[in-house]
């Protein structure tokens, strides 16, 4: 198995990097945290555009760098996709696609250009120039050019943040294809959780040159003290779903977690597929009451209280913890609390009134 | 009749002159141009000024100092004698030279200029695609600076056709050797030859325009735009 061994310490005028992070390279590891934490400044290091005067680097047992010794960057076995595409414009898009794959070996070229046109959707692009591009375009050609390196580790530095929210969701399936189809891991900086709840495996979550948390998504969001540097209005839970048939008449579909029904707006997906939901911990109300209770909410999972903790600033609130058969994190009033009684090992019922689907 | 006896070898002279001028000066300015663009030493600015230099100063000033520099007892002049046989003074080698430094701003400027606006970004790419830092150099740099190169080869060898002072301190007046068209010209004129100053005046004139033409024709086509 891969791995990524950083540690660094890289010191500007008013910032400073400290970091010492050890983690699996296995599917998509998001790098998350607001701008000026210092995640951009961490990928560039593990690609040798920054050299920090002391650090240590290894990736899959390859040592990158050792103290003030540093692998250059082209002899590291990396992808790198930059915020602004950076296309080479006096080349064609072929060209800029074929850029680092004639200059690896043969027997390292794992991806093939096939491959990668189809997977990207290109084939209509390649005698165009890259001026002649929209911003979508290049960055699914810039993308196509660094994985065409074969990389033992492909590193995106927010790759959609200078697009649209449309332009995000023509390229976002392309990512989850690419991550589906193509063994290669990639580490995914990023300030915006949506364009990233649908990809990630594992979350770092950055502050002030730091790093706060590191694991698996579903685990770090659900944290019951969720760290500071996750914004409140994003500590929630990632519910894995499967898709169990549909109410046509309604215009819904039902799915089923851990064998609860719960109903989200009608997808076209066939039964057995897998859904992920992100479920806001403050769209998550808590009752006693029995669950023949007349309502409007369709969600309501059963669960038993495992936690409880005070949340955020302010004090007026606490983070709920309940097992339904996956942690699903709560947060309500204080006030909330004392007047239910809640304790931990209590059976609740689970308002569920807003939901995301995510799809893979 | 007088046109017999057109000396047309002062005009091939010069744009050999200016030829090699531009070819040294694009050897050794595309390293000095990238230092100046790239380095955050604390040297740049001085070297700057250096550069800029031959754009203030009088062309008799630089060519007194490179005569005592190339003449036989100078630094460079007693070595050549040396190596060579023959003074670096009044020698075609020492024309070159001469005119090297003195057009030195004409060509580093430009490619300065076109190296800081290609900028690191596309060779940071590059290097993530596993181009060294001079294949980038030679497949991304290089193409995206064409405009650059271009202005600096027109400058470099039109500054270098129209020089006098220089060529006069430095070159002297040997037919064949050293003696450039502006001096010809001069030398018509001063012996009141006005019809042969016309005609390598008219050749020059039509001859630079020509050139900039084709320049500013083939800017305009040029794929990049940096």
């Amino acid at each position: 198995m891969n791995r990524l061994e950083a540690r660094l310490d890289v010191r500007y005028p008013g910032f400073r990097l400290n970091v010492d992070l050890s983690l699996a390279l296995d599917g998509v590891t998001v790098l998350f945290g607001p701008s000026g934490c210092g995640k951009t400044t961490f990928l560039r290091c593990i690609a040798g555009l920054e050299t920090p005067p002391e650090g240590h680097v290894r990736v899959g047992g390859e040592t990158w760098q050792d103290g003030s010794r540093c692998l250059p960057t082209h002899k590291r076995s990396i992808g790198f996709v930059f915020q602004d595409a950076r296309l080479f414009p006096h080349k064609t898009v072929h060209d800029n696609l074929l850029y680092g794959y004639r200059r690896i070996p043969g027997t390292e070229r794992k991806i093939q250009p096939d491959t990668v046109t189809g997977l990207l959707g290109l084939g209509t692009l390649l005698n165009r120039r890259p001026l002649s591009l929209s911003a979508g375009e290049k960055q699914r050609v810039a993308i196509g050019r660094a994985l065409l390196t074969s990389p033992r580790l492909l590193l995106m530095d927010e790759p959609l943040a200078n697009l649209d929210a449309q332009r995000k969701q023509e390229i976002l399936p392309y990512l989850s294809r690419m991550r589906a189809e193509l063994d290669c891991p990639i580490l995914y900086v990023s300030h915006s959780m949506d364009e990233v709840l649908q990809l990630v495996d594992t979350l770092v979550l950055m502050e002030k040159g730091q790093v706060r948390a590191v694991g698996p998504a579903a685990e770090v969001l659900t944290r019951i003290q969720p760290d500071k540097a996750l914004p409140a209005s994003l500590a929630g839970s990632l519910l894995e779903t499967r898709v169990t048939g549909h109410e046509r008449e309604y215009g819904l579909s039902l799915l089923s977690c851990n064998g609860q029904p719960l109903h989200v707006p009608h997808q076209d997906l066939a039964a057995g597929s897998r859904l992920r939901l992100h479920v806001l911990a403050q769209d998550v109300s808590l009752v006693t009451g029995p669950r023949e209770m007349q309502t409007s909410v369709l969600n309501i999972l059963a669960g038993k209280i495992t936690a409880i903790e005070p949340a955020g600033e302010g004090g007026y609130s606490v983070n709920v913890l309940i097992d339904v058969g996956q942690p699903l994190l709560a947060t309500i009033t204080k006030k909330s609390l004392a007047n239910l009684k809640l304790q931990p090992g209590q059976e609740v019922f689970a308002y569920i009134k807003a939901l995301k689907m995510i799809h893979n | 009749m007088e046109t017999v006896s057109f000396d047309w070898q002062p005009l091939l002279l010069t744009l050999k002159l200016a030829g090699a001028t531009v070819l040294l000066l694009l050897i050794v300015g595309t390293p000095l141009a990238w230092w100046l663009a790239h380095a955050r030493s604390r040297w740049r600015v001085a070297v700057e000024a250096v550069v800029a230099l031959p754009l203030v100063l009088p062309p008799t000033v630089l060519g007194f100092y490179l005569l005592i520099l190339m003449g036989s007892n100078g630094a460079l002049g007693g070595w050549f004698q040396k190596i060579a046989g023959h003074p670096l003074a009044f020698s075609f080698t020492g024309l070159v030279i001469a005119s090297a430094l003195y057009s030195l701003p004409f060509v580093v400027q430009p490619l300065q200029g076109a190296f800081e606006s290609v900028g690191r970004s596309p060779l940071e790419a590059a290097w993530t695609l596993r181009a060294s830092p001079r294949d980038a150099f030679f497949s991304v740099a290089s193409p995206l600076a064409l405009r650059g190169y271009l202005t600096a080869v027109v400058l470099g060898f039109a500054h270098t056709l129209g020089e006098f002072g220089v060529v006069l301190m430095v070159g002297g007046n040997i037919p064949g050797e050293t003696r450039m068209l502006s001096i010809a010209i001069y030398d018509h004129v001063e012996t009141l030859e006005y019809a042969q100053a016309h005609t390598l005046s008219a050749v020059l004139l039509g001859f630079s325009f020509l050139v900039l033409l084709v320049v500013y024709g083939l800017n305009r086509r040029l794929p990049v735009r940096v």
